[in-house]
């Protein structure tokens, strides 16, 4: 059984100008100590998917249908007590702005603390032993010091590291990282995404990486799911996606990333594919396929019949009329 | 320090001598002192008609400042700024403002940088009406819709507001805007770091397209270096006010020489899930440029660092194939780590 299994997850925002579709029906499934990465543009529903997860949005706008089941329960079906016992315990999540989502009252220490005095009934002076542990753990100098340092005091890079720390105190079995990397210098970024996968290693967490960005995906993910318009429009496994990306969507997205070196291979650099057009609102119904306002090889068919998600290839899916399919059966 | 100040090409359209900006800290509180934040701190440049140079380096590094120093929204502390032959550093606002035309700007945040309550076409004939670009009504109406056609943009949209836009669209506005006055030099400070991937081409190839037909200079800031490798002509990599290597594209991407460049160059994660990952991780963060390390400003998250650039600052020394470098280790033990 698969630690988190999403199966057809509808968020629907209501809004003073309709219903918005952020989410349209999404189901996918996380393996233990399995990396996913969830990739796609601003407005494609990846992180309103994770923030379902947790139940952190507001509920009588958000209405959700489907269901979340983590170790065989239905997330959406818990009382709001039991889903507090899940949170920053068995689920925990690292935020894109380490600069907002620190409280800037209290140290570190106490911050790291609260989660495990709370699930784990720590007195104060064990929590804050442990949070000196995982502030080595994340690489902190001085853990001894910085456990009463004011989330001021202190760098982004050392924040993020920080914001780890407290979502690893209670040893998670599912990590969601939401552009853990995104506000970051591209230094800093690199030295924490070392940490990432070291941890990963030591832990053993499974990790939800929601991004944009597809080099951080390759160099972490095992597995990606594509989102397009508050739907899922490819998966597979990272080698596989980068190789062989079936959805145009997808192969849009890769075409249009500048690769750095291309030029010093002496590969020609030309221009960078682009993908015309924009998002679709998500607020009119839309019957077929999402892509099909951008797509190139769009007809006819496909602004009339939304295309099933199948299996292309054994573990690779895409939802395009067009998309190659291999001979083989799946 | 001028004697390493590259001339990029015979007739530079913006030249930049030993430029510095320094701010007053006043102290902010406990445990912080009052200072003097060097921001920009002897830089120099010089940028050839429709090339582009992209300074880039990471936050606090002093890039934008470099950009706002150059266009006068902040006064330069010292050094010179050389717009087509003629010195602009020291003239009066008043005197400067004709001379703003041939030198415009892309901002970063496509959805602050537009006034709200105007709608596109007066945010674009703003500068065409400042000055005095039109011949009568009718030549500011054909001007505005070849704008709008150049940055491709349907000509309703010179009516309607920003709200109205998405980002990339409003991006393109911003470019419009600055090709209303018929620029010599674009300065674009992150024009493209805040779109999204698909997008962010978009703007890369309308930019690459508007120099190629206008001749336009462009001063690329961006901290995105897969970007500035498919666009730029000429790089300065900055690190806590200091250009500390500079040279061609080809030079810069394929042997960078200071350490910092390489650093950087190998932290940019690369789409390929099967790349040879040979990563320089930077110990440490950037230190703090109001008390910046003695020596070598590098020295502190440097991988090869040696005493002597804990005492002694590497000058930026002119390369035998163009381009240049501040590291002591850059001559020909240097080379043999690239």
């Amino acid at each position: 059984m698969s630690l988190l299994s999403v199966e057809n997850l509808q968020v629907h925002f209501r809004t003073p100008d309709g219903v918005n579709r952020a989410v349209d029906g999404v189901s996918f499934e996380i393996g233990s100590g399995e990396t996913l990465a969830i990739v796609g543009e601003s407005g494609c529903g990846k992180s309103v998917t994770s923030m379902s997860i947790l139940r952190l949005l507001p509920e009588p706008q958000a209405q959700f249908a489907g269901a979340i089941r983590f170790e065989g329960r239905d997330l959406l079906a818990l009382p709001d007590r039991e889903m507090r016992k899940i949170r920053g315990n068995a689920i925990s999540v690292v935020f894109q702005e380490p600069m907002t989502s620190l409280n800037p009252v209290l140290t570190v220490g106490r911050q790291i603390g609260e989660t495990l005095r709370l699930h784990q009934g720590l007195d104060a002076r064990q929590a804050e032993a442990r949070a000196v542990e995982m502030l080595s753990l994340v690489g902190i100098p001085e853990p001894e010091r910085r456990v009463h340092a004011y989330p001021h005091q202190m760098s982004g890079g050392m924040r993020q590291r920080v914001m780890i720390a407290i979502a690893l105190a209670c040893s998670p079995r599912l990590l969601i990282a939401d552009e853990p990397t995104t506000a970051l210098d591209v230094t800093i970024q690199a030295q924490i995404l070392d940490l990432m996968r070291d941890l990963k290693h030591r832990v053993g967490a499974a990790i939800m990486l929601i991004t944009h960005d597809l080099g951080v995906v390759a160099e972490v993910a095992d597995r990606v799911m594509v989102m397009y318009a508050g739907r899922k429009v490819e998966e597979a496994a990272v080698a596989d996606l980068f190789r062989t990306p079936r959805h145009p969507y997808t192969r849009g997205l890769m075409g249009a990333v500048p690769r750095l070196g291309v030029r010093a291979q002496g590969r020609a650099p030309g221009r960078l594919a682009e993908i015309p057009g924009m998002v679709p609102s998500l607020k009119t119904r839309i019957d077929g396929c999402v892509f099909a306002g951008r797509c190139p090889d769009a007809k006819d068919f496909c602004r009339l019949h939304a295309p099933a998600l199948e299996s292309k290839s054994p573990g690779h899916l895409a939802a395009c009329h067009f998309a190659p399919k291999d001979a083989r059966p799946a | 320090m001028s004697a390493a100040s590259l001339s990029l090409s015979a007739q530079p359209v913006l030249e930049v001598n030993d430029l510095r900006k320094h701010f007053a800290v006043a102290g902010g509180g406990p445990g912080r002192a009052a200072g003097l934040l060097r921001a920009v701190d002897g830089v120099s440049f010089s940028l050839a008609r429709g090339e582009t140079l992209s300074l880039v380096g990471e936050s606090g590094c002093g890039k934008s400042t470099v950009a706002k120093t150059i266009l006068r929204l902040l006064a330069p502390t010292s050094g010179q700024v050389v717009l087509a032959g003629r010195r602009i550093d020291d003239l009066t606002l008043s005197r400067l403002r004709p001379l703003r035309r041939r030198i415009q700007m892309v901002f970063q945040d496509p959805f602050s940088s537009l006034n709200p309550r105007m709608p596109v076409r007066d945010s674009i004939a703003e500068p065409i009406r400042n000055f005095r670009l039109a011949r009568g009504r009718s030549d500011l109406e054909a001007r505005l819709l070849r704008l709008m056609d150049r940055v491709g943009l349907p000509a309703d949209a010179l009516g309607r507001y920003p709200h109205e836009f998405s980002g990339g669209q409003r991006q393109r506005i911003g470019i419009a805007r600055a090709l209303a006055a018929e620029p010599d030099v674009i300065v674009c400070d992150e024009a493209v770091s805040a779109l999204d991937v698909s997008v962010k081409a978009q703007i890369v190839n309308l930019l690459m397209d508007l120099q190629k037909d206008h001749g336009i200079a462009l001063l690329f800031i961006s901290h995105d270096l897969a970007v500035v490798e498919h666009m730029t002509h000429h790089v300065a990599v900055m690190y806590l006010g200091r250009i500390v290597e500079t040279g061609s594209r080809e030079a810069l991407f394929e042997t960078p020489r200071h350490p910092y460049t390489r650093a950087l160059l190998s932290a940019v994660p690369v789409p390929e899930p099967a790349a040879n990952r040979a990563r320089i991780v930077l110990k440490g963060d950037v230190p703090s440029p109001i008390a910046p390390p003695a020596g070598c400003s590098f020295h502190t998250r440097c991988p090869s660092c040696i005493e002597r650039c804990r005492t002694e600052e590497p000058p930026l020394t002119a390369l035998p194939g163009g381009g240049a470098v501040a590291c002591h280790l850059a001559g020909a033990e240097g080379a043999a780590h690239a």
